[in-house]
């Protein structure tokens, strides 16, 4: 393995004399080691390439039709050695490979927590890792530190060489969390959640953005890493509690509307059950968790009465949910909690009520208004309202 | 007019539906209405219009829709570069605090349209355009197994093309990325018409294509000439079974996968949705399902073509043929079984995401042993450097790259730190351009004096040929380079400075491939204007093995007077070293099919069906669907749908031919 290890730090030398090549270069264990596989399954597989490529240029130099001192045999289409040869060639390389990637994608599974910290170094055990809660909005990314009851709006700090469990999910749309010098990305999901496990080992501040198109405001999705020393990182939390204020429900919805190129801000306190509200789709009041909805799924269901369960859809991130034909947009009530007695809440409804879609910087709206019933064409049909 | 009246007759349609705040789209439409009306008048003023109508429009010839599938595939490619030169454009200006020159609007429906068109209205056409015209005549047939089918699957394709271009001047294409992820594609997301004209002209579109296939696998089954065993088929035939097998098990997926979105959009279920119980990334599954068999389909005629360019023009047997025929039989099978690749990202656990890791590998297996089959077929040969031939060297030393980042992206924890990045996109065009591009140019340059009797100008070509070699190199390399640097793919403004370098390097390849673009148009001009010292009266300009190169150039209406017989799976090789004679007599009638203006009728109407739904006028989709079953069955009592060539015509066709080649003597 040491050996490898040099045989990849060659072309690292080459490329790193100009720009940033953080992917082959990063500052994280796991993003190191995801480069490693990166370069040996490169060098593996430039062991089969290059000769071709070499032939392919020494054949039709040599069998050009000028060179008649060339041996031509037009019929010759046959040889079972060389048959054995050129299928056996590719097939040993993929066999090396494909052990490769057994025991690297087992070893790099995000999900799987960290062994070691470095190259040389273990997981100091008595250290907890550091627990992070991602949410990817229309176009932020909402930090939670649940450790420290702070939360930070395209702001993510760790300390250096303590391992991080990130829990990952959006709020609208799919993105992709991605620090590069950190570790590789996976998608954030709303109403799902991935895991990520990375540790930082280099201080610095490092970019991290989406790495999957989310709609207008995509380009401006990005935030700063900064990799910290113990003080620095607790010097870092102190300065998110100074900064006051408070993540609930409320200031979620608010925060979660459509809004580009947002500043970094932050919040000392938040709401401590607010990520579980926004992974199960239910920061609203009076909507039903997805987590409730799967236990009573599990329990056998709700049968056809929990078809009637449902309210009109009075807020939405973009514009109202409303097809040409379908039901009108409703939501799922949820079942009876200390906020909500008889399942549906009559408190207000705090969220924004301005549906106007937000399309891109600069732009007019676009006309379309949802149509409201099709009643012209259908005639008008009841509420769904139970 | 009450607003509800004017919703009934025009849907969501409207005046502020024309993008006439876009000084970009305006000006497109400007030139695209002048050089249309120019056409438009053109054709008028010379009287073709009915020429065109029963000649071309109509015609169930399956070499006249092969062209025309060429023609479609060609003029899409402008459209589908010239969004590729928009975004090059972009994202070389968009530093240092400029916001470039296209909105996110603007900019985020370029890339979606960019790669609908390529895929869609550029790759798919000039693959089936090259199987529609050469199958047919490798095989010994006088045309399809479902002529009437055939001419019908062309129309269809064009109305989806049809409804592209029309989402660039009425409303708007989608803003979603070209495979149309939800939540994103979904109503909520996306309450604007780009989706739908998404949806409705993959789904017409597809409906062609799906059809295409059916009729191609039937043809390849069912009209080989006496002695064409399936192991004595040519490789290009092969690849066009394989790939239709692909098309007719793989397009349904994406048919229902987009009637399900279309679901979630039009009656509000809740397939694809975040509530409700709707999973986005089923949507994600199936139309990868689709997506991954789909790049075979396009690279698989591409193998045929070079393997019968590679054996052509180094003279000599093609080396391997059984192992040939299994790699891509194999890699047909293989290519069903790896469609989670495309997003490892999703968190799958590790053993899914090895499985489908090392199944993508093991492809590159079978196309390695393609690629050696091609080496040791030049190994002793006598190569001529040819147009065709000078295509197939630069693909097989730029797909051999394109193929070692793709085993790489195929590597998961790898896929992990490249995935959506540049480098990404660097290797999806590296295999796309280095394989179906130079292989549909090689096909293109190699079929083209049999369609039109006479050779294309070698010296356009060359220069089109180095313009378009040195600019993908140009365009792409620096793409490897970004996404090492960690650079994600759809992004419109950028703010590092260092990165700027690497984008105008690929402005640069870009503009150069723009410079092969347009010589190659030169390149059909000049070879027009100069037909007749390019001319070939042979057959068989190229000294080429299989059948298609035995008839006349171009081949006359009923392919071949007598249906060959075959012994060897170089037939016309074969037959030429044993001294073949044409027969000069005994000619009798030939049956053939009858041209028929029913299958463009039915895919205007489904055309309109797809505008009106797009727009919700309902009153359209229903009349369009309505008056496409009364055609429909209106056809299937149409008796004029065959013909005999008396033997007469049969004999001046051949006697001229017989002329021609004494003369060529």
């Amino acid at each position: 393995m040491s050996r490898l290890k040099i045989l990849a730090l060659l072309p690292l030398a080459a490329a790193l004399s100009g720009c940033d090549y953080v992917v082959l270069a990063p500052a994280g264990d796991i993003a190191a080691q995801q480069r490693d596989l990166v370069i040996i399954s490169t060098v593996l597989m430039l062991l089969i390439v290059v000769p071709v490529m070499a032939l392919t240029v020494l054949f039709a130099w040599r069998y050009r039709q000028s060179n008649t001192d060339a041996r031509y045999e037009p019929d010759w289409d046959h040889s079972t050695k060389l048959e054995l040869v050129i299928w056996s060639a590719p097939l040993l390389i993929i066999v090396c490979l494909g052990a490769l990637t057994w025991m690297g994608t087992h070893l790099l599974d995000p999900y799987r927590t960290l062994g070691r910290i470095h190259a040389d170094r273990a997981v100091d055990q008595s250290k907890a890792p550091l627990e992070v809660d991602v949410v990817a909005l229309d176009w932020k990314w909402l930090f939670i530190y649940p450790d420290y009851g702070i939360a930070t709006v395209n702001e993510l700090a760790a300390p250096v060489d303590r391992p991080i469990k990130f829990r990952i999910t959006a709020s609208s749309v799919m993105n992709s969390f991605y620090i590069p010098a950190l570790a590789g990305q996976i998608y954030a999901m709303p109403g799902m959640e991935t895991k990520l496990h990375a540790v930082v080992n280099h201080a610095g501040t490092y970019k991290g953005f989406s790495a999957n198109y989310s709609g207008a405001g995509f380009s401006g999705m990005h935030f700063n890493f900064q990799g910290l020393d113990d003080k620095g990182f607790d010097a870092w939390i102190a300065n998110a509690k100074s900064a006051g204020g408070s993540l609930g429900r409320a200031e979620y919805l608010q925060l979660e509307k459509p809004s580009q190129n947002e500043p970094v801000r932050r919040w000392g306190t938040v709401d401590a059950d607010l990520y579980r509200l926004i992974l199960n789709m239910c920061v609203e009041t009076g909507k039903m968790c997805q987590s409730e909805m799967m236990a009573i799924d599990a329990k056998g269901g709700a049968g056809h009465q929990g078809l009637n369960n449902t309210l009109p859809l009075a807020y939405d991130k973009y514009a109202r949910r409303g097809t040409a034909f379908g039901p009108e947009p409703s939501f799922v009530a949820g079942t009876c909690t200390p906020d909500a007695p008889q399942g549906k809440t009559t408190a207000a409804i705090t969220a924004p009520t301005d549906t106007a879609p937000l399309i891109g910087a600069g732009l007019k709206r676009p006309s379309f208004t949802p149509l409201k019933s099709s009643s012209f064409f259908l005639g008008q049909r009841p509420k769904s309202d139970s | 007019m009450s607003p509800d009246f004017l919703k009934l007759i025009f849907g969501r349609l409207g005046f502020e539906s024309l993008p006439l705040h876009e000084p970009i789209v305006v000006g497109t439409f400007a030139v695209v209405a002048l050089g249309g009306a120019a056409l438009l008048g053109g054709l008028t003023y010379f009287r073709l219009w009915g020429y065109l109508w029963r000649e071309w429009f109509t015609t169930v010839d399956h070499k006249r829709i092969g062209i025309m599938y060429m023609i479609l595939g060609i003029v899409m490619l402008l459209r589908g570069f010239a969004d590729a030169l928009m975004m090059r454009g972009q994202q070389m200006l968009a530093f240092g605090g400029s916001e470039g020159y296209l909105n996110a609007h603007h900019y985020d429906q370029v890339f979606t349209a960019h790669g609908v068109i390529m895929i869609f209205f550029v790759a798919m056409p000039l693959v089936t355009g090259l199987m529609n015209y050469v199958v047919p005549l490798q095989i010994g047939a006088r045309d399809v197994s479902f002529p009437f089918l055939n001419n019908f699957s062309f129309w269809m394709t064009v109305g989806g093309a049809v409804l592209v271009m029309a989402s660039l001047f009425i409303g708007e294409f989608a803003r979603t990325g070209w495979l149309a992820y939800p939540p994103l594609s979904n109503i909520g997301y996306s309450p604007d018409v780009g989706v739908d004209y998404y949806i409705w002209a993959l789904q017409v579109a597809g409906v062609g294509t799906t059809l295409s296939g059916i009729n191609l696998i039937c043809t390849i089954v069912k009209l080989r000439c006496p002695g064409m065993t399936m192991m004595k088929m040519p490789v290009f035939t092969w690849t066009s079974l394989c790939t239709n097998v692909l098309i007719v098990a793989s397009f349904p997926v994406l048919t229902v996968v987009l009637a399900l979105l279309s679901l979630d959009r039009y009656v509000g279920t809740n397939f694809f949705t975040n509530d409700f119980g709707g999973s986005p990334m089923m949507y994600v599954n199936l139309i990868w399902i689709w997506g991954h068999p789909e790049v075979y389909i396009l690279v698989l005629p591409a193998f045929g073509i070079f393997s019968e360019v590679t054996s052509t023009f180094s003279g000599k047997r093609l080396f391997g043929y059984t192992s040939m025929v299994y790699a891509t039989v194999v890699i047909t099978i293989l290519s069903y079984l790896v469609w989670l690749h495309h997003f490892f990202t999703m968190g799958s656990g590790a053993s899914v995401n090895s499985f489908f890791g090392i199944t993508t590998m093991i492809i590159s297996i079978p196309t390695g042993a393609k690629m050696f089959n091609w080496l040791f077929t030049m190994y002793r040969g006598r190569i001529r450097y040819e147009l065709p031939m000078m295509w197939t060297i630069a693909f097989m030393l730029t797909f051999v790259i394109g193929g070692m980042t793709g085993v790489l992206l195929a590597v998961p924890p790898a896929d992990f730190v490249l995935h959506n990045s540049l480098f990404l996109i660097a290797h999806f065009h590296n295999v796309i351009i280095g394989g179906v591009v130079f292989g549909a140019f090689a096909g293109i340059t190699y079929w083209f004096p049999k369609a039109f009797g006479f050779k294309l100008d070698p010296f356009w070509g060359k220069l089109s040929f180095w313009f378009w070699v040195t600019g993908f190199y140009l365009a792409f390399m620096p793409l490897y380079v970004l996404g090492l640097m960690g650079v994600t793919r759809r992004l419109r403004v950028f703010d590092d400075p260092s990165l700027q370098i690497w984008f105008v390097i690929a402005a640069i390849g870009a503009f150069l491939v723009l410079l092969g673009i347009m010589c190659m148009l030169m390149q059909f001009a000049v070879s027009f204007l100069r037909r007749e010292q390019l001319k070939d009266v042979t057959g068989d300009p190229w000294d080429a093995r299989t059948l298609e190169w035995a008839t006349s150039s171009p081949p006359p209406d009923y392919n071949f007077a007598f249906t060959p017989v075959v012994h060897d799976n170089d037939a016309w090789w074969d037959m030429k070293r044993r001294g073949y004679q044409r027969p000069l007599t005994g000619f009798r009638p030939i049956h053939m099919p009858s041209s028929t203006g029913t299958g463009i009728i039915l895919a205007g109407l489904a055309t309109a069906m797809g505008f009106g739904l797009i727009w919700y006028i309902w009153w359209l989709a229903a009349v369009s669907f309505i008056a496409m079953l009364v055609v429909g069955i209106g056809h299937t009592f149409n008796y004029h749908r065959d013909f005999d060539i008396p033997a007469e015509d049969v004999i001046r066709t051949e006697d001229a031919r017989t002329k021609l080649l004494a003369g060529a003597k």
